[in-house]
């Protein structure tokens, strides 16, 4: 099992924490076209190569990103969300 | 005959305890430490299995825990091992796979037929005609399959235990032992799992006709068990390697969770067999089996052998078998140079005959076809093909096979090793390998003793300087130096096709050829289609001869030609190491054993246990549910709603941030009054319900579904911190304890508990009071819950039973009742109050559930907001309705999930329904075509068995319509 490094709580294991997908930018409501929200509501990039990802740790409700190179399963940082899309 | 040889230093038997066991029905003798396959070729017993797919008469091959042949069962356990199985007083065991007993077995007889089943046979054969496909299905099942399952066998927990170290090394051999003292020697905490009931590795076997190697040996363990921080488990053996070194290791009691730091695989190699004629035959077996029967169990493999090399430990094994007394009649020598080292003047000098440029085409069986009666050698040309026609056939018991080695590479791929293949050593070993994943000794190519010893500790301390704990220089790698131990193809053909390269589920080399033909030329498409590695050994004596023949046959390298992708397990493990002992945490609420006593009858709701419904030991289920509910209808009830998602939401954001994470409208929500509240996800669907109080200008008492408040708190969260809303989130759930008082009399019984007024004016009907109850500081909420009058009564958990209690004995005098989950549920449906996921599903808007009206268009955003609009611009496809039948059916009653017809299309769910209602007859609700929604429609629902039930289209709620009652 992974070892998933939580920004509030150090190392632990995967089963501790709930993946909660990618990190993506909401296009704004009110200028987006239809096809264009629904591009994001429903469409996902399996594209090789690092990722930022929304985890969070059950037990303790933190939310953090996590930066993850999906080639090879590696978690390169963790830290609490900052605002930046 | 006895075949055991005479008492030798080292051997794990213990003659002073001889045990009696049973194969066959046949009662044999042997010693404490032997194994099955052991103590039946000491008693001369050679085959101790059939073959998979021809029933091919199978004994030891390689003595390793690869002998997938030789499986047995003894009415409880099934499919063990005959290789490593160890005898024990009393074991009565049969081989498996067998019709009739193994020497009579009437499944031989497929063998027959074998030129008419070639690799594929049943993909071809077995789907026209389609009709007969059951037919052929009932007879394959019971030929396929190894083993019988008892299923009244009861089922014994087996222990899970986590375990933690610095430095797991696999394997107690001298590269794994060498590797583990030097680790260890620096301070690190380091666990050897060795799988065989001793350590040494080959020590114990390979080098054990040196007497150096003991001495080597005993200085090793010496030096282990003098460091306290070095732990050597035996028998116990490395299921698989997991995401950062979560190794699972499984002994016969237990199965045990590794977390380790740095991983060092030094488990050495698997001997590979020849392919060549009847090379499957009992009597035709590893080198290395050969040297474990003598040295581990001294058992004398054979009167009279020819060995078969291609390398320095043919001629090593041809000495150990002439000083046991066996008759070497000769060495075949597959090299046209035959042996350099001085291995070859040994074997001159022990009078054996070197035939280099050799092979045999072929083992030779007895009249029974379950012995070796002799072997047919024959001469090589230049380019490395057997002259048969120039061959000559010898007597002989026994042909060993010295040809090559294939490293145990699966436990090194699973932890994210490569393998390359190296071209001095015709073998893989390890290329690429993660930072912290180590190996040595044998599969890294190293073959002398001494390099083997070094090459552990360079291992051991590289792995600690990994860790930190090193600083020092490393020594160098050990290079291979002399001619390779691996024979780069030893795969010869054979004129009846009884060469096998796969003894799991017999497959020869022509089936290679033909799969080749029919453009399976990849490895991991010849693979499955052949089966070759997807027996119960997973192809550790066949994978590489797969791999050699398909890169001949694509006239490709090795390394271009590729492996398959090795999974765990890396032995097969029992289901009972795997099954059971999960960990599944519940949740009880603070009046749990208040309802044990009161009759409750439990039902898991998410994490939580809760009444379902109480039962006085003599009504039925469905009675005691309609009871509770109509005493409810009709006087008082009383039910537990700790399980609810209770959340408070505070600061100068939080009416601006319910406002986008709910549909409806909280900017405008007035202190006092509580709204009912719809939760969206981003594509519109509705994930989450409740109740939101505004207790004050800037502070919500929220609460949500039992089974999903867990989720709605998580997004919550995370929107919370998207918005950068000032706001504060506090999950009260498990804090907080709720009940509802419900019924007709429930304003009489509370009112004498609370200091609230309870006046119609004081508390109108959603309206959220805070004051106390039995003395508790609460928070009340005047909801319709089950449509009846009512108080939702929310107090911390500590305070829960007092209040409870407290309530019981208030409403005693207005015969007041709890009720459970059932009679909610049959409540709340006559009231037309959908259930989250029952009456939902994972694409339900708050149009198609008739919620429309919870849904706020005013606001500038809330969460699903844009995908709504898209979603209103489409014609609805469904809505959910009331549906209901007439008073008097009689006959089946459809269950949920069933289907609703108009003709003959689906039309229609049937999403919750209840029997029996307070109402007098059976109701319920279902997904329905709009155009077929008003009510009074008649619409056909269909039963399991096919017929069709009718049922009207009814008005929501079927329950007091106006909602008098609960105002």
């Amino acid at each position: 099992m992974k070892i998933i490094h939580c920004p509030v709580n150090g190392p632990r294991p995967l089963q501790e924490f709930h993946y909660g997908g990618e990190l993506r930018p909401m296009p704004d409501p009110d200028q987006a076209t239809d096809e264009a929200w629904a591009d994001y509501v429903f469409n996902r990039s399996g594209e090789p190569g690092v990722k930022r990802e929304w985890w969070y740790h059950l037990a303790s409700g933190v939310w953090f990103i996590a930066e993850r190179d999906n080639r090879s399963d590696e978690f390169l940082r963790t830290y609490l969300y900052d605002g930046q899309e | 005959m006895n075949r055991r040889l005479s008492p030798r230093p080292g051997e794990w038997i213990d003659r002073s305890r001889p045990l009696e066991f049973h194969f066959e029905g046949q009662a044999y003798s042997g010693f404490q430490g032997d194994v099955l396959s052991s103590a039946l070729w000491a008693n001369d017993v050679r085959m101790t299995g059939r073959s998979f797919k021809y029933h091919r008469a199978r004994g030891p091959y390689s003595l390793a825990n690869c002998d997938v042949n030789a499986m047995v069962e003894d009415g409880e356990h099934t499919n063990m091992r005959g290789d490593v199985l160890p005898i024990t007083a009393g074991l009565d065991v049969r081989a498996v796979n067998t019709v009739g007993g193994l020497a009579a077995d009437r499944l031989r007889i497929t063998e027959r037929f074998s030129r008419l089943m070639p690799v594929g046979f049943y993909y071809k054969a077995f789907h026209t005609p389609r009709r007969l496909f059951p037919v052929y299905e009932k007879q394959m099942r019971k030929v396929a399959g190894l083993g019988r399952i008892n299923p009244t066998i009861v089922a014994r927990p087996t222990p899970k235990e986590y375990a933690f170290c610095d430095l797991c090394v696999i394997g107690a051999g001298p590269a794994g032992l060498s590797g583990a003292i030097a680790a260890a020697e620096l301070g690190l905490q380091v666990l050897v799992v060795e799988e065989l009931p001793r350590p040494g590795g080959s020590l114990t076997w390979q080098w054990a006709g040196d007497s150096a190697a003991r001495g080597h040996l005993e200085r090793l363990l010496m030096r282990a068990s003098s460091i306290p921080n070095l732990e050597i488990r035996c028998a116990t053996q490395v299921a698989g390697c997991y995401a950062d070194h979560w190794i699972a290791l499984v002994d016969e009691c237990r199965l045990t969770k590794l977390r380790a730091g740095a991983l060092l695989v030094a488990a050495g190699c698997y001997e590979q067999p020849a392919v060549f004629g009847n090379n499957d035959l009992p009597g035709v077996m590893l080198a290395s089996a050969a040297q474990r029967l003598m040295h581990l169990y001294a058992v004398k493999p054979f009167d009279r052998c020819v060995v078969l090399a291609a390398n320095s430990e043919g001629y090593r094994v041809a000495s150990d078998l002439h000083t046991a007394g066996v008759e070497v009649t000769m060495v075949v020598d597959l090299r046209p140079a035959g042996e350099t080292s001085s291995w070859r003047h040994t074997v001159e000098q022990a009078k054996i005959r070197i035939l280099p440029k050799h092979m045999i085409y072929e083992a030779l069986p007895d009249k029974s076809g379950t012995r070796v009666r002799g072997a047919v050698v024959c001469p090589l040309n230049d380019s490395g093909q057997p002259r048969s026609d120039a061959g000559w056939s010898i007597d002989c018991d026994g042909v060993v096979m010295s040809v090559g080695w294939a490293p145990t590479a699966d436990l090194l791929y699973q932890a994210g090793g490569r393998f390359r293949y190296d071209d001095r050593l015709e073998q893989l070993i390890p290329g690429m390998l993660p930072a912290t994943v180590f190996a040595a000794g044998r599969a890294n190519g190293v073959f002398e003793l001494d390099d083997q010893l070094l090459d552990g500790r360079r291992a051991g301390l590289a792995a600690a300087a990994r860790l930190g704990r090193y600083q020092g220089a490393l020594p160098e790698m050990s290079m291979h130096r002399d001619a390779p131990h691996s024979h780069p193809y030893p795969i010869f053909e054979h004129a009846r096709k009884k060469n096998f390269v796969e003894l799991d589920e017999d497959l020869h080399l022509t089936d290679f050829i033909n799969a080749h033909q029919e453009g399976y030329d990849n490895i991991e498409l010849l693979k499955r289609y052949t089966t070759v590695g997807m027996g119960p050994s997973q192809g550790k004596l066949s994978n590489l001869n797969a791999v050699r023949i398909l890169a001949r046959l694509n006239g490709r390298t090795i390394d271009e030609t590729g492996t398959s992708t090795s999974r765990p397990f890396h032995h097969p493990v029992s289901f009972g190491h795997l099954a059971g002992r999960r960990f599944h945490p519940t949740r009880r609420t603070p009046i749990h054993d208040w309802h044990a006593k009161a009759g409750a009858k439990f039902v898991h709701v998410g994490a939580w246990l809760r009444p379902e419904f109480y039962s006085n030991g003599v009504l039925s289920r469905e009675q005691s549910i309609l009871d509770e509910a109509q005493h409810v209808r009709g006087n008082l009830g009383l039910i537990d709603l700790g399980t609810l998602g209770k959340f408070e939401v505070r600061g100068p954001d939080a009416a601006r941030f319910l406002d986008r994470i709910y549909t409806g409208n909280f900017a405008d929500h007035k202190i006092g009054r509580i709204r009912y509240a719809v939760a969206c996800d981003e594509s519109g669907v509705l994930y989450d319900e409740g109740v939101v109080a505004r207790l004050a200008e800037d502070r919500f008492y929220v609460t949500a579904t039992t089974a999903g408040s867990a989720v709605f708190y998580r997004e919550m969260q995370r929107w919370a911190m998207v918005w950068r809303m000032n706001v504060t989130l506090i999950n009260l759930t498990g804090q907080f304890t709720a009940m509802n008082l419900a019924g007709p009399r429930s304003w009489e019984a509370f009112a004498a508990l609370t200091d609230v007024k309870l006046s119609h004016n004081a508390f109108p009907f959603l309206a959220a009071r805070e004051g106390k109850v039995a003395g508790v500081q609460a928070v009340l909420m005047r909801v319709g819950f089950v449509g009846e009058l009512g108080y939702e009564i929310h107090v911390p958990a500590g305070y829960g039973q007092h209040v409870w209690s407290a309530l019981m004995e208030a409403g005693k005098a207005h015969r007041i009742r709890p009720f459970g989950t059932e009679a909610q549920r049959l409540l709340r449906l006559e009231k037309g109050h959908l259930i989250v996921g029952q009456d939902t599903d994972a694409l339900t808007t708050p149009s198609e559930a008739d919620l429309d009206w919870a849904v706020s268009d005013g606001k500038p955003f809330f969460v699903g907001q844009r995908s709504l609009a898209i979603c209103r611009k489409q014609r609805l496809t469904r809505r959910l309705v009331g549906i209901r039948f007439a008073q008097d059916h009689r006959g089946p009653l459809p269950q949920e999930c069933h289907l609703i017809f108009e003709q003959n299309e689906v039309v229609g769910r049937v999403t919750s329904i209840t029997h029996r209602s307070t109402l007098g007859y059976a109701l319920g609700m279902a997904f329905l075509r709009p155009d077929l929604a008003q009510p009074g429609r008649l619409v056909q629902i269909k039963l399991d068995d096919g017929k069709r039930v009718t049922a009207e289209v009814a008005a929501l709620p079927f329950y007091d319509p106006g909602n008098h009652r609960q105002k």
